[in-house]
């Protein structure tokens, strides 16, 4: 391995760090922003023009604030609940392509940490691996409401994440291949996006991914009027902040995965026929994905703020009688499709 | 029973036909009311930059008035304070020394006088028992403080400031 290669992907993995968690920072910002707008009114607006500077006081708060561990609580655990969920949101945009390569000299660089060809199954590994972080959490506290939102978070996360990997098995045999670059390079232009042949497939992956995330309507690990704020009641300061950074990388993420397995990626339309050299075309296709995964997160947040939460047999039924269900009959479907137009076309 | 206003509704709990199990049309319902929302205009008043006008019967922070002359027009009579609801009113009077005559018109004047702000309910019956006309609540809301005394306001909130051209008849000393 030389060192420039080194060098480039080092660079390239800071990038996204940054990026990530300036958006994670600036989406609690927007959410607050979307839910004024919703509600009439402006949101914070105090902190810098248009309250651009909110994000930084609210962080600067959560470092002042006394740390408290209960005297009950499994120390070592307790402290290693965040850490998990902030690690694990953050590793998972790893595999995520940002775009195309971009040509400097003579040195090709791809806008990817690593192309791994099980990428969507790393997605997975990873979004499972974070419901450790609550569950630690949310059991370390030695709080039986905390420990109630870590049972249901868990719970949860099973329950969806089956129907969530059966829909993507329907994609796959659409796809097939498990590398989201060759996902994405196939969904090149607009007409070849996966969404036109997996509607129902986005669907459902789209329900799981806000179950996964655990937002409203699936936001039963921390609802505040049964369980007076779930797993993270016992924490603060900082450590109540990475749970929250969590959450928020993890809406990210969700975003980037979904605007890549559906939404063509970096992908835009018409965008072999501009005319444009290749290193424009990735910068476009970056901004473009960016894009597309602003209005996944704004979707997030709209849902938010239009729905009541669901209730714990309605979120299971849902789950295990509706999602799993359509998901396998979604798997059916695409395999005669498929076969049909194998056949006679 | 039966109903006497025959208004009563009896509410049944239907279980919920196809459309509706899939949440998905009352979801979009839903969506679409919000983004409406999104879009309207904001109808928040951006208080300390922006400020909106007082109604005109609006009572506000009380002011002890002065005649056309300059002088304070109260005369230390009670009747004020007798009149409050809430007791927020005290005040010790003295009586007007020779020499003083610019300065308060009645014999008799207020040498203190209180309003505790925290116990004011802007009732305005002060200013309907004041035979005197010398108090109204004219002035702008009260505001807001760190400290219970400070919102005990003596005579240097309450009486108004005298008018510029007050000072012609000032008799030269
Ligand atoms: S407004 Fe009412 S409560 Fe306030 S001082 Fe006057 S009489 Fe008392
Ligand atoms: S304000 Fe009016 S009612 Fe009150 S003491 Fe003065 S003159 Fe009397």
């Amino acid at each position: 391995m030389e060192l420039a290669f080194v060098i480039e992907k080092v660079l390239l993995v800071s990038l996204i760090f940054v990026i990530t968690l300036v958006i994670a920072m600036y989406s609690t910002l927007a959410e607050r922003k979307v839910a004024g707008f919703m509600q009439d009114r402006f949101g914070p607006d105090r902190a810098g023009p248009f309250g651009i500077l909110q994000p930084l006081c609210d962080g600067g708060k959560f470092f002042f604030k006394e740390e408290i561990i209960p005297a009950g609580a499994h120390k070592t655990l307790f402290i290693l609940g965040p850490t998990i969920a902030i690690i694990t949101a953050c590793i998972g945009s790893a595999v995520i392509p940002w775009g195309q390569e971009l040509t400097i000299g003579e040195r090709v660089i791809e806008l990817q940490v690593t192309d791994v060809n099980v990428g969507v199954l790393y997605m997975f590994g990873v979004v499972a691996l974070s419901v450790y972080g609550i569950m630690l959490g949310g059991w370390a506290s030695n709080n039986k409401f905390s420990l109630m939102g870590a049972v249901r978070a868990a719970s949860q996360s099973i329950s969806y994440e089956l129907a969530m990997g059966l829909s993507l098995i329907a994609l796959l045999m659409v796809t097939q291949s498990l590398s989201l670059k060759e996902i994405v390079v196939q969904q090149e232009g607009f007409v070849n996006w996966n969404i036109w042949v997996q509607p129902l497939g986005f669907l459902i992956f789209l329900i799981c991914s806000f179950a996964e995330c655990s937002r409203v309507p699936f936001d039963l690990p921390e609802c505040e009027t049964e369980l007076i704020g779930g797993y993270n009641v016992e924490y603060s300061s900082m450590k109540l902040g990475l749970y929250m950074f969590a959450e928020y990388i993890h809406m990210f993420v969700s975003s980037a995965l979904m605007a890549t397995l559906y939404f063509g990626g970096y992908n835009f339309p018409f965008m072999n026929d501009l005319g444009l050299s290749q290193n424009w075309i990735t910068i476009i296709g970056v901004l473009v994905f960016f894009a597309k995964i602003f209005a996944f997160i704004f979707f997030f947040m709209w849902i938010r703020w239009t729905l009541p939460r669901f209730r714990y047999d309605q979120l299971m039924n849902l789950g295990w009688k509706v999602l799993i269900p359509l998901a396998i009959a979604n798997i059916v479907l695409t395999g005669v499709i498929t076969v049909i137009k194998d056949t006679f076309f | 029973m039966q109903s006497l206003s025959n208004r009563k509704k009896v509410l049944e709990q239907k279980p919920m036909n196809f459309w509706e199990r899939i949440y998905l049309p009352a979801i979009f319902k839903g969506l679409s009311i919000t983004i409406k929302h999104f879009f309207k205009p904001i109808p928040t008043v951006r208080y300390p930059e922006v400020e909106r006008p007082y109604s005109k019967n609006f009572r506000g922070q009380h002011s002890l008035k002065r005649d056309e002359e300059g002088r304070e027009r109260c005369t230390a009579c009670g009747l004020c304070a007798l009149s409050c609801p809430a007791e927020a009113i005290t005040m010790i009077s003295a009586e007007r020394q020779k020499g003083e005559e610019h300065l308060y018109r009645e014999e008799k004047y207020a040498a203190v006088y209180e309003i505790n702000m925290l116990r004011c309910i802007f009732c305005g019956l002060c200013e309907e028992a004041c035979p005197k006309e010398a108090i109204y609540l004219d002035g702008p809301h009260v505001t807001a403080d760190y400290l219970r005394k400070d919102f005990i306001y003596g005579k240097d909130k309450l009486v108004e400031p005298r008018f510029d051209y007050k000072d012609e008849h000032e008799p030269t000393a």
